[in-house]
């Protein structure tokens, strides 16, 4: 079967016009062909989510990405509602929700404070992937292939060639999916079958 | 400066501004004061002023610019949507007006010709009056308001072929023209056609020369040499000056200058038109009243009293509403200033005598007075009317309504809905009977009426209800509406429209917490669209808006204080101008900062 391997990128700022790091990193991605970007905060600016249009659009691609900072250990609040309208029992989950089993999941976050901090040791208290559990249940629940994430930390004091460098493996992990449908990540488990 | 020069225009001034306010406060509108203040300068009162006939001349002019402005607003798409009313109501009406009283007074032995003339003059209605009362008494989308002003119009056409026609009932030839007939028509020709050439093309390049040169005044300048020099064009071949001005104004009316001239000729308009009041007020022979009071009076009753039955007669012809048709003939009933222009235009060509244009005149003045009184005369009959209504609804079993909607307009419909929405079904209240039919279909118990009287408040269970909604786009009825409700049924919640600022602060006056000005919020939407479309994100635009809509309100709280010392002193105009300026001032201290601080 010759699928196209789509991908639907939604981001979600609430400051975009003074996001450096997360601009960077769309703009590393926003024009390759085959993906479909998603400013949530400029299409939904009321946060009255098209609940309809939003599901239609997850069943027309085969990886979804999260792109957003790591405000309170979690994602900006649109995303969160995004999450809790979207998935409606039945269609992501429980009884008959089956639609979503077999999707690809990446989450691309953005940290203020460096890779050290989120140690149990450090200033955090614990590590991003701990923090991210509350995202791996929600891809569990739903069957989603779950995928370390992209991490671009120590946003606040940032040396712009670390910036494009992460922003290049953004975009050629990216690329990859879409020419071999895998994400072949460091860490990164489970091809799509 | 001549001292007798400086005499009359210290008289003159002084008379209007003492007379035509009063007239303007007691709701008679500001000709009955000018007439009036001529009256009492002229000739038959205080003898201030001893030669009218001049001042009549020029202030001719005000006619003259008034056509001119009338012609410039002629837009032919409005024109052609009130087309039936125009053309079939307005056309009968003065068919039917001045065949009728011409006919009357050659059966009581006038003259024909003097009596054509009457019966022209005497069909046409106030246009300054009526629009005047329409607008005071916030009629303007209202059906009787609506058919009066295109009645109007229509005798604004009619103004042209009627003064044509008296040209040519008179037996006296115009000064300073050939009497052959052929030449007078080939002249009439070269000067309407070097109207068209003027306004069509010489128009805009002289425009753009001289506003090329930057000198402010010029444009004004240019403005009145147009209307003049036509003016000079139309008497020197004998036509009607007000003709010309009408002619260039509707050439000019698609010009790209339109708005230039309009606001460049309006203040001369209204100051010259006053004049013509008070020139014709001082015409006015009050021996006349004296000498003959049952003759003039007579001819005035008569008068009226066909008026009034051909425009009644014609609101049933043509299916108007019972209920406004009456509304509908008074409105109309006067005679117009126009008459005065027509008598004065037939005099000086002989068409009627001096007597008969004293009579005539006289007629018209009274009538003027008496269409405010008619107006008041009215409302006491609807509100009789309403009360009677309201006690026959009584009986009818109210269905547990717990909100009264007063007004069923574009707010008024919206507020129905999303009450609906909410499950609450509510009652509503217009003036116009084509919302009211569509809407009682769908389950809304609605109600004919002024929704500020209260024996049709009552009749809609007002006594029961929870919350009444305001929205009304008329601010006096708002505020009276208010007031009346909180004095019998103080339980009830009130949430009203407010026009505007000021408008909130006289609400809240009243203690009513609950308002929302008319336009502020389409005003915040589309200013948030405007950032959008240059560039600002989404998010942060509405967010603008949202944090201003907040400041306003603070606002509105923390000017309060200052509404309430000059509510007092100065005019509702003044004060929200005050505000305006104020407002400036608050909005260049920066409004705080977007809350994401955002790093990321």
């Amino acid at each position: 079967m010759d699928k196209v391997n789509s991908i639907l990128v939604i981001l979600a700022h609430p400051a975009r016009s003074r996001s450096r790091v997360n601009s960077c990193m769309r703009e590393a991605v926003e024009n390759l062909a085959g993906l479909t970007f998603v400013d949530l905060y400029e299409e939904y600016p009321e946060f009255l989510i098209d609940v309809k249009r939003e599901q239609t659009r997850l069943l027309e691609h085969q990886l979804l990405v999260f792109q957003h900072p790591f405000y309170w250990y979690s994602s900006p609040p649109l995303l969160k509602e995004w999450l809790d309208v979207v998935l409606e029992a039945g269609f992501a989950y429980g009884e008959g929700g089956t639609k979503l089993r077999g999707l690809d999941f990446l989450q691309v976050i953005s940290t203020g404070a460096p890779a050290e901090a989120y140690q149990a040791q450090g200033y955090h208290g614990f590590t991003v992937d701990e923090l991210l559990r509350p995202f791996q249940a929600t891809a569990r629940l739903c069957g989603w292939n779950y995928h370390e994430p992209i991490l671009v930390q120590g946003a606040r004091a940032l040396d712009e060639s670390y910036l494009q460098q992460r922003a290049k493996l953004y975009r050629e992990t990216l690329m990859k999916y879409l020419s071999e449908g895998s994400l072949a990540l460091k860490g990164s488990a489970i091809h799509r079958s | 400066m001549s001292d007798s020069v400086l005499l009359f225009l210290v008289v003159v001034l002084g008379a209007s501004v003492t007379l035509v306010p009063i007239s303007a406060r007691l709701g008679l509108g500001s000709v009955i004061g000018y007439l009036t203040a001529g009256l009492i300068i002229g000739p038959q009162g205080l003898g201030l002023i001893k030669n009218p006939e001049e001042v009549l001349h020029l202030a001719e002019f005000g006619v003259v610019l008034l056509l001119f402005l009338i012609g410039l607003e002629l837009n032919p798409k409005r024109l052609w949507s009130l087309r039936q009313s125009i053309f079939g109501l307005g056309l009968l009406q003065v068919l039917l007006t001045s065949a009728l009283i011409s006919g009357s007074l050659i059966l009581i032995g006038w003259d024909w010709r003097m009596a054509m003339v009457a019966g022209m003059g005497l069909s046409m209605s106030s246009t300054a009056i009526a629009m005047q009362l329409i607008e005071e008494q916030g009629l303007r989308s209202h059906p009787a308001g609506q058919k009066g002003f295109a009645v109007l119009l229509f005798q604004d056409l009619a103004v042209i072929p009627i003064l044509i026609s008296v040209s040519f009932l008179g037996t006296k030839v115009s000064e300073g023209t050939e009497t052959s007939m052929a030449t007078q028509i080939v002249s009439s020709l070269l000067a309407i056609g070097g109207i068209v050439v003027v306004g069509r093309y010489l128009t805009r390049p002289v425009f753009r020369w001289i506003t090329g040169a930057r000198v402010r005044e010029l444009s004004v300048a240019f403005s009145l040499l147009i209307v003049f020099g036509i003016s000079f064009l139309m008497y020197s071949v004998g036509l009607s000056m007000a003709l010309g001005a009408f002619l260039a104004g509707v050439i000019l009316a698609e010009s790209e200058y339109r708005h230039e001239l309009e606001a460049n000729i309006e203040p001369f308009k209204g100051l010259l038109l006053g004049l013509f009041f008070l020139a014709v007020g001082m015409g006015v022979q009050i021996n006349l009243i004296v000498d003959r009071p049952l003759e003039l009076f007579g001819y005035l009753f008569g008068f009226l009293l066909l008026k009034i039955s051909i425009l009644y007669g014609l609101g049933i012809i043509f299916r108007m509403d019972k209920r406004h048709i009456l509304l509908f003939a008074f409105l109309l009933s006067q005679g117009g200033e126009f008459a005065f222009v027509l008598f004065g235009q037939a005099l000086q060509a002989s068409a009627i005598d001096q007597d008969a244009a004293a009579l005539l005149n006289g007629v018209v003045t009274l009538s003027m007075l008496t269409t405010p009184l008619f107006l008041i005369a009215y409302q006491k009959l609807l509100a009789f009317r309403q009360e009677a209504e309201g006690r026959a609804a009584d009986t009818i079993e109210e269905e547990g309504h717990s909100v009264i909607i007063a007004g069923f307009g574009r707010m008024g419909q919206i507020v129905a809905r999303l009450l609906n929405l909410g499950g609450f079904k509510s009652t509503v209240i217009d003036h116009n009977p084509e919302h009211i039919d569509r809407v009682r279909r769908f389950g809304y118990k609605a109600y004919y009426g002024d929704a500020s009287q209260m024996g049709i408040l009552e009749a809609a269970g007002i006594k029961h209800i929870k919350l009444l909604v305001i929205t009304i786009d008329h601010q006096e009825t708002v505020n009276r509406l208010v007031e009346e409700v909180q004095r019998l049924y103080p339980h009830v919640l009130i949430a009203a429209r407010a026009r505007d600022r000021v408008h909130a602060y006289q609400l809240m006056d009243k203690g009513v917490r609950h308002f929302e000005r008319e336009t502020f919020g389409s005003a915040l939407n589309l200013g948030q669209t405007a950032l959008r479309l240059m560039g600002i994100p989404s998010f942060q635009a509405l967010r603008t808006a949202q944090r201003f809509r907040n400041y306003d309100l603070d606002l509105i709280e923390k000017l309060y204080p200052l509404h309430k010392d000059e509510s007092q002193v100065i005019s509702q105009t003044r004060e929200a101008r005050d505000q305006l300026e104020r407002l400036f001032v608050q909005d260049a201290v920066t409004l705080e900062e977007d809350e994401h601080k955002g790093w990321g």
